[in-house]
């Protein structure tokens, strides 16, 4: 095939907007106060428990750089991989299927499930097929799919969206989960309490068939490992375990940024993986297959192999190391703009930190409200130490902002207050005797400060400010103008 | 040492003591301070703000202050400046397309110190109250700003600083890592999440009892201190560096 460049690699679709600006969704969730307060106390549980496990490891920065160079490896050489990787696989007796987008990867998983006669699929927690939005798809194609990770669970249940990517039902209290399970299972005890293991239970019950029945199964992965052919999927419940053994077919959704070079990489990942995600040493199931066999598992096994954006991502030298993702949701678990906020705020399946850069690196910093997300953080930098790849998630979000803003400078006719505010910042920062001769000006921001000496309300954009703060009345006289006098006049 | 002064441009123009007190401070240990006078500001506003273009000349304007053989060290009384000079100046550079700059711009981050990296790291300051005469006489918290503590890796160099002058007492700050929500323009264009976060900051200071909530950042602090006094709580903020220079002679009030 010849490989002719056509330019910037094709942004993704799906799931992966923000649709309102994002200071504006912040504003609706934080008047939440239910889903703050579980929010609160979710990020907070789990913030220590993953503080707790990683102090116990002497490597772990080690690790985290290892993390971070097999993955830049594997970007680096992401195309020889992927093909290394479907030989493979194909070589185990499974099929391999390329989608550019969502669409493409939908319709495909539509066929495959439409060819096996099936009207019901059995889903394992899948970020790839929330991005793409299979089920909302396949509905439209008169398949139903259900969700067995008990909080996806929940969240379909609730006719509801996930608002994190580990746990996307974090918004809700098992107060809130029991209520939903009344009222959506229909054969549920009507006395259930909110007692996590009757919520469980409960859960349980209602799946159980749901496994036995069901023909295909769908699933994500969170590893694909190129010299073997070998996908991996790491969980808690054992449900997804379920789906990859009970079905005949299996078909796997995994974006094209999850492949590793080799099997040996594994016991990098999951030593960072759990401990970053969930805070435990290891996770309760750990489900590694290689194509198909006669005797054992599905019969047909099938990897939708999807960029959707990747590639595009890829392209951005300063933002590419975003692909290195691994899903642990850390970041998000110790952002203080997510806690407050929630993952809705978000708009796209990728909330918190990582998805502020990877929703515009994949879909374009234009597209909708994009342009909001990379302002959705105080730069704290908290993510960066909390990434188990080390992703430089401030740094990107502020290339990103830079990107947002060259992109509007186009567009926008006539200045903003911002645009204004910067140019002329430019100009009074850009040599000491400017903002020295700004300087001489203090003293009348005293007279504005007034008697009790605090400036309370500013206008325009400033109005942001002062609207929780006042602003101290200035010196008399700036460091600047007393070193001429004390320093120099001597 | 001919130690070179980075006041920063919030200090600058807004808190001239707090520059005051970090030359007296190097002074009283027997450092020459200079302060080129070419110097404005890091450009960090311009930077996070995503106005790169705009934010050249401010660096460049940095990088020519300060690229001059005329000290041996700089020092500024802000993380997060000292981060910006560090760490986003060499990235600018690369992003417009200026290797030379970015060599530059290496340099002169490699001669820039942190006030708490320049005293515990270059002139080994262990006690405050011996080595430097420092004596604050009240009750304080510390707020670690998030520039200092993850970019620069401080660690606790100005927890301990404070720890160590005379009369003081520290009460531990209750979820002392979080962020006070400032975050430059984000105080502005996230205004609600910002006071959110700073509203959380606020509790945690006022639950300690203390005076003052101390901090290495003037700009953190005036956004703590901007909610506190919007609010009437008792608690205000000081500077490190004022901490450090007041003595049993000059105090500083609050």
């Amino acid at each position: 095939m010849t490989q002719v460049f056509l330019g910037m690699p094709a942004p993704g679709h799906g799931n992966l907007f923000e649709e309102e600006p994002f200071p504006q969704a912040a504003h609706r969730e934080l008047g939440n106060t239910q889903m703050r307060k579980n929010l609160r106390h979710a990020t907070h549980t789990i913030r220590d428990k993953r503080l707790k496990v990683v102090g116990e490891l002497p490597d772990w920065e080690q690790l985290r750089d290892a993390g971070a160079a097999i993955k830049n490896n594997a970007m680096a050489n992401l195309e020889e991989l992927l093909l290394q990787f479907e030989k493979n696989f194909i070589a185990r007796g499974g099929i391999v299927h390329w989608a550019r987008d969502a669409s493409e990867a939908n319709k495909i998983v539509t066929q495959l499930v439409k060819d096996t006669g099936s009207t019901e699929v059995v889903k394992v927690k899948s970020m790839a097929t929330q991005e793409i939005g299979l089920n909302e798809h396949l509905e439209t194609e008169g398949i139903s799919a259900f969700e067995t990770d008990l909080a996806e669970l929940i969240v379909q249940l609730g006719h509801d969206k996930p608002s994190h990517i580990l746990v996307p039902a974090i918004h809700k209290n098992r107060t809130q989960v029991r209520d939903i399970f009344l009222q959506e299972m229909p054969e549920v005890d009507p006395n259930l309490t909110d007692d996590p293991s009757k919520l469980a239970d409960a859960a349980r019950t209602h799946l159980r068939k749901k496994f036995l029945a069901a023909k295909v199964a769908i699933s994500g992965a969170n590893f694909a490992l190129a010299d073997t052919g070998t996908l991996g999927v790491v969980e808690s419940e054992g449900n997804g375990r379920m789906c990859l053994t009970l079905p005949e077919t299996l078909i796997t959704v995994m974006g094209i940024e999850k492949v590793l070079p080799q099997w040996e990489d594994l016991e990098v990942f999951m030593q960072l993986l759990p401990r970053s995600s969930t805070g435990e040493r290891m996770n309760p199931y750990t489900s590694l297959w290689t194509g198909a066999s006669a005797d054992d598992g599905p019969r047909n096994v099938h990897i939708v192999l999807l960029d959707n954006g990747r590639t595009r991502a890829l392209s951005d030298r300063f933002g590419r190391t975003a692909l290195n993702c691994i899903r642990c949701s850390a970041c998000m678990n110790v952002c203080p703009v997510y806690e407050r906020t929630g993952g809705h705020a978000y708009g796209s399946t990728y909330p918190g930190p990582i998805g502020a850069i990877l929703s515009p690196l994949m879909t374009g910093i234009e597209a909708e409200d994009n342009g909001s997300l990379p302002y959705a953080s105080s730069l704290c930098g908290a993510c960066y130490d909390a990434c188990p790849v080390k992703i430089n998630i401030p740094e990107i979000l502020v290339h990103l902002r830079g990107e947002d803003v060259d992109t509007k400078r186009e567009t926008h006719k006539i200045p903003t207050q911002m645009d204004l505010l910067m140019k002329g910042g430019s100009w009074a920062l850009g040599k000491g005797k400017n903002i020295g001769l700004l300087e001489k000006a203090l003293p009348l921001g005293r007279l504005m400060a007034g008697k009790d000496k605090k400036i309370k309300k500013l206008p325009g954009i400033a109005a942001g400010w002062t609207q929780s703060r006042d602003i101290p009345a200035p010196p008399n006289k700036s460091f600047r103008d007393w070193w001429s006098d004390q320093k120099e006049s001597k | 040492m001919r130690i070179a002064l980075f006041a920063t441009c919030i200090v600058d123009a807004m808190y001239p003591e707090t520059a005051k007190s970090t030359v007296k401070i190097l002074e009283r240990l027997g450092h020459e301070v200079v302060f080129p006078k070419a110097q404005a500001c890091c450009g960090q506003m311009h930077i996070n703000s995503g106005y790169m273009p705009e934010a050249l000349p401010v660096v460049e304007n940095h990088i020519n202050a300060f690229d001059t053989d005329d000290y041996d060290v700089a020092v500024a009384p802000s993380g997060s400046c000292v981060a910006s000079v560090k760490h986003q100046h060499p990235i600018l550079a690369e992003r417009l397309g200026k290797p030379e700059l970015k060599e530059r711009a290496i340099a002169v981050g490699k001669r820039t110190y942190e006030l708490s990296q320049l005293l515990v790291d270059v002139l080994g300051i262990t006690n405050a109250a011996e080595q430097l005469g420092s004596y604050f006489p009240d009750t304080i918290t510390y707020h670690p700003s998030c520039h200092g503590m993850r970019s620069l890796k401080l660690g606790d160099r100005q927890l301990d600083l404070l720890k160590t002058v005379g009369g003081i007492t520290v009460e531990e700050l209750p979820e002392a890592d979080q962020c006070c929500g400032f975050g430059g323009t984000f105080s502005i264009k996230n205004a609600d999440v910002s006071s959110a976060m700073l509203e959380d900051k606020m509790k945690n200071i006022c639950s300690t009892g203390a005076s003052a909530c101390a901090g290495g950042d003037a700009s953190c602090l005036m956004h703590i201190g901007g909610g506190l006094s919007r609010t009437g709580a008792k608690p205000k903020t000081l500077h490190l560096a004022d901490i450090l220079a007041s003595t049993m002679e000059e105090t500083v009030t609050l």
